[in-house]
């Protein structure tokens, strides 16, 4: 099986993690039967079928893993990291997003899947929701206190998917984007702090694995949205080491678990829909799943939402735990960590430990680097030429079936009209316009038959005869 | 390049949906993020407003290079006191559009800070035209 990553890049062995116009989605070509599965879940458009094959265009390309869930053939995958990368570092530290909480049903303490991560490999495990309530802290003092009214309503940054959906779709809302950086980079730079003071190890030595439900997460590590350099070196699949993990948690009984837990539900709860908002106390909306989201941001970007002070948009259904790296059903999900929030919360005996991560500098946690527009959507770089291209779209778009069946390998048939306009498709490739051709053709075959030319002898001996 | 929409009156849900094919093409032509912004309240205001007051009507554009021309028609009741109507906070919206969160009386003020050029042209009984032109 060859995983072939979209796009020209190559990724490199070790050593410089960015990447510029990287994406963590790939293609699994043999398995890539051509169907529309994917052209027309995609939520940017960004997917055509090629030669019988999906080819993601990158620019368009998000990394929301809605390819990857929607596969019929699993032919998608994340370009993530394999636990065999962990032995390229001397201290291995392992980074659980919390929603890795929610892929175990009656695991009742955190503490026995943090044991099991480490079993994997690991000579420590930190807790992501951890960077979540350094993050928590950080966006209450912004939301509160920010005296800039233009950029009300804040938008969450913690969804790489999302701020990606706004630079490219929604431009104008750039300036709404909170600019502070996600929870797992902050527990990444504490992580390696702390162990570098505690164990006198050098910064090299360490590697720093995300265990992520997501591949926007992954793309983030090679081309940061805010920042210049990311802290972690590898990013993991939870579903790549979910079978593992689970055999591991069914022989721990809680006596056996090692303490390692660390942070308190605010920070767990992250990974639901509602879990980063919940803790401010402000006018929030939580939306979740991509289309709900793009919703929300029209109106926004329509003026109906000047009353809300904060936007907490995550791309998956549920939140992180819809991620498209993740195993469990989302709602399972949420229960299964809605349950485990009521142990911590009620005193049921979770043991947790004490991490001593020094002081957090508020201003170390915001963005060093201005968000900008991909303008992936515009025609021509020349207004008029653009304007000329929109207008042949709409010509195109009128003549075109209308019924978006996706035959062509665009998901619709505006795209295919987009596509046309950019030279990257040709009318032929519509199965009724060329049909409708073959018809043209035929019918001037038939005429042209009775025009045969005047000194025809065999036209003069059917008369005669 | 010139469009032509109508928009149906009846169907609420619907209302948006002429502006939202606006933007969506100011964004394919590359217009700078803060003219989109402007003309998507003005556009999406004025909308609404046609849905609300007159039962719908139509939507005319005109997008040169250097500005959009935006022509909203309908037959509606019209306004009879133009001034008195572009003063923020004023509203004659029903009680059910306002649960909706419309009708708190900045519909046209907002339509007047978010363009370059705004004309109201307005009858009773016969009808209004809201003209507006954000330069781009």
């Amino acid at each position: 099986m060859r995983l072939r990553p979209h796009g020209l890049y190559i990724k490199p062995q070790g050593g410089a993690r960015v990447i510029h116009n990287y994406n963590s989605v790939g293609l699994v070509t043999e398995k890539c039967v051509g169907c529309t599965d994917c052209i027309k879940r995609c939520p940017t458009e960004a997917i055509r079928v090629q030669d019988g094959k999906a080819v993601v265009i990158r620019e368009f390309c998000i990394d929301c893993g809605m390819c990857i869930k929607v596969c019929s053939n699993k032919a998608k995958k994340a370009d993530t990291d394999g636990l065999a990368a962990i032995e390229n570092y001397r201290y291995k530290i392992a980074l659980p997003a919390p929603a890795l909480y929610g892929q175990y049903k009656n695991v009742l303490d955190v503490n026995i899947i943090l044991t099991a991560l480490k079993e994997l490999g690991f000579d420590e495990v930190f807790e992501v929701s951890h960077g979540a309530e350094v993050v928590t802290k950080a966006v209450g003092e912004i939301v509160m206190n920010s005296a800039n009214a233009a950029a009300r309503p804040f938008i969450s940054s913690a969804c790489p998917v999302i701020s990606r959906l706004i630079m490219m779709k929604f431009p104008d809302l750039i300036g709404n984007i909170l600019p502070v950086i996600p929870p797992v980079e902050v527990m990444a730079r504490l992580s390696r702090r702390h162990v570098c003071e505690r164990e006198g190890l050098k910064p090299e030595d360490v590697g720093v694995f995300f265990i992520s439900p997501c591949a926007a997460k992954n793309t983030g590590t090679h081309r940061p949205l805010g920042y210049e350099k990311s802290e972690i070196d590898g990013v993991i699949a939870i579903s790549d080491v979910y079978v593992k993990l689970r055999n591991k948690i069914r022989k721990i009984t809680p006596d056996k678990a090692e303490i390692l837990a660390h942070s308190s539900f605010r920070g767990v709860r992250w990974a639901l829909s509602g879990g980063e908002s919940g803790n401010i106390d402000i006018n929030s909306i939580a939306v979740d799943g991509i289309d709900n989201v793009i919703e929300v941001l029209e109106e926004l970007e329509n003026g109906q939402l000047d009353d809300v002070d904060f936007i907490e948009a995550l791309a998956c259904t549920g939140g992180c735990i819809g991620g498209a790296l993740t195993v469990s059903n989302p709602f399972v999900a949420r229960n299964n960590i809605e349950r485990l929030g009521l142990l911590m919360r009620c005193d049921a005996g979770i043991k947790a430990r004490r991490v001593d991560f020094g002081p957090v500098d508020f201003a170390e946690l915001a963005f060093t680097r201005r968000l900008t527009p991909t303008r992936a959507l515009k025609l021509d770089a020349d207004m008029s030429k653009a304007l000329e291209k929109l207008e042949r779209m709409e010509e195109f778009i009128k003549e075109l079936p209308g019924i978006d069946c996706g035959a062509c390998g665009s998901p619709k048939c505006e795209t295919f009209a987009r596509d046309l306009v950019m030279g990257q498709a040709n009318m032929e490739d519509c199965i009724f316009m060329l049909r409708r051709k073959v018809k043209m053709m035929a019918e001037s075959m038939v005429e042209l038959a009775s025009k045969l030319p005047q000194t025809s002898f065999i036209q003069h001996r059917e008369l005669r005869d | 390049m010139k469009l032509h929409y109508e928009v149906d009156g009846e169907e609420f849900a619907a209302a948006g949906q002429a502006s939202g094919n606006i933007k969506k093409m100011l964004k394919q032509l590359g217009i700078a993020s803060d003219v989109i912004r402007k003309i998507s309240i003005a556009v999406y205001e004025a909308e609404i407003n046609m849905v609300i007051h007159a039962d719908g009507g139509t939507v005319d554009v005109d997008i040169q290079t250097d500005k959009i021309y935006i022509a909203l028609k309908d037959t509606g009741p019209g306004i009879p006191n133009i001034d008195l109507a572009m003063r923020e906070g004023y509203s004659t919206a029903s009680d059910e559009v306002r649960d909706l969160g419309f009708g708190a009386g900045m519909g046209l003020p907002n339509i007047q800070k978010n363009s370059d050029f705004l004309k109201i042209t307005s009858a009773v009984g016969v009808g209004t035209t809201v003209e507006i032109e954000v330069n781009l």
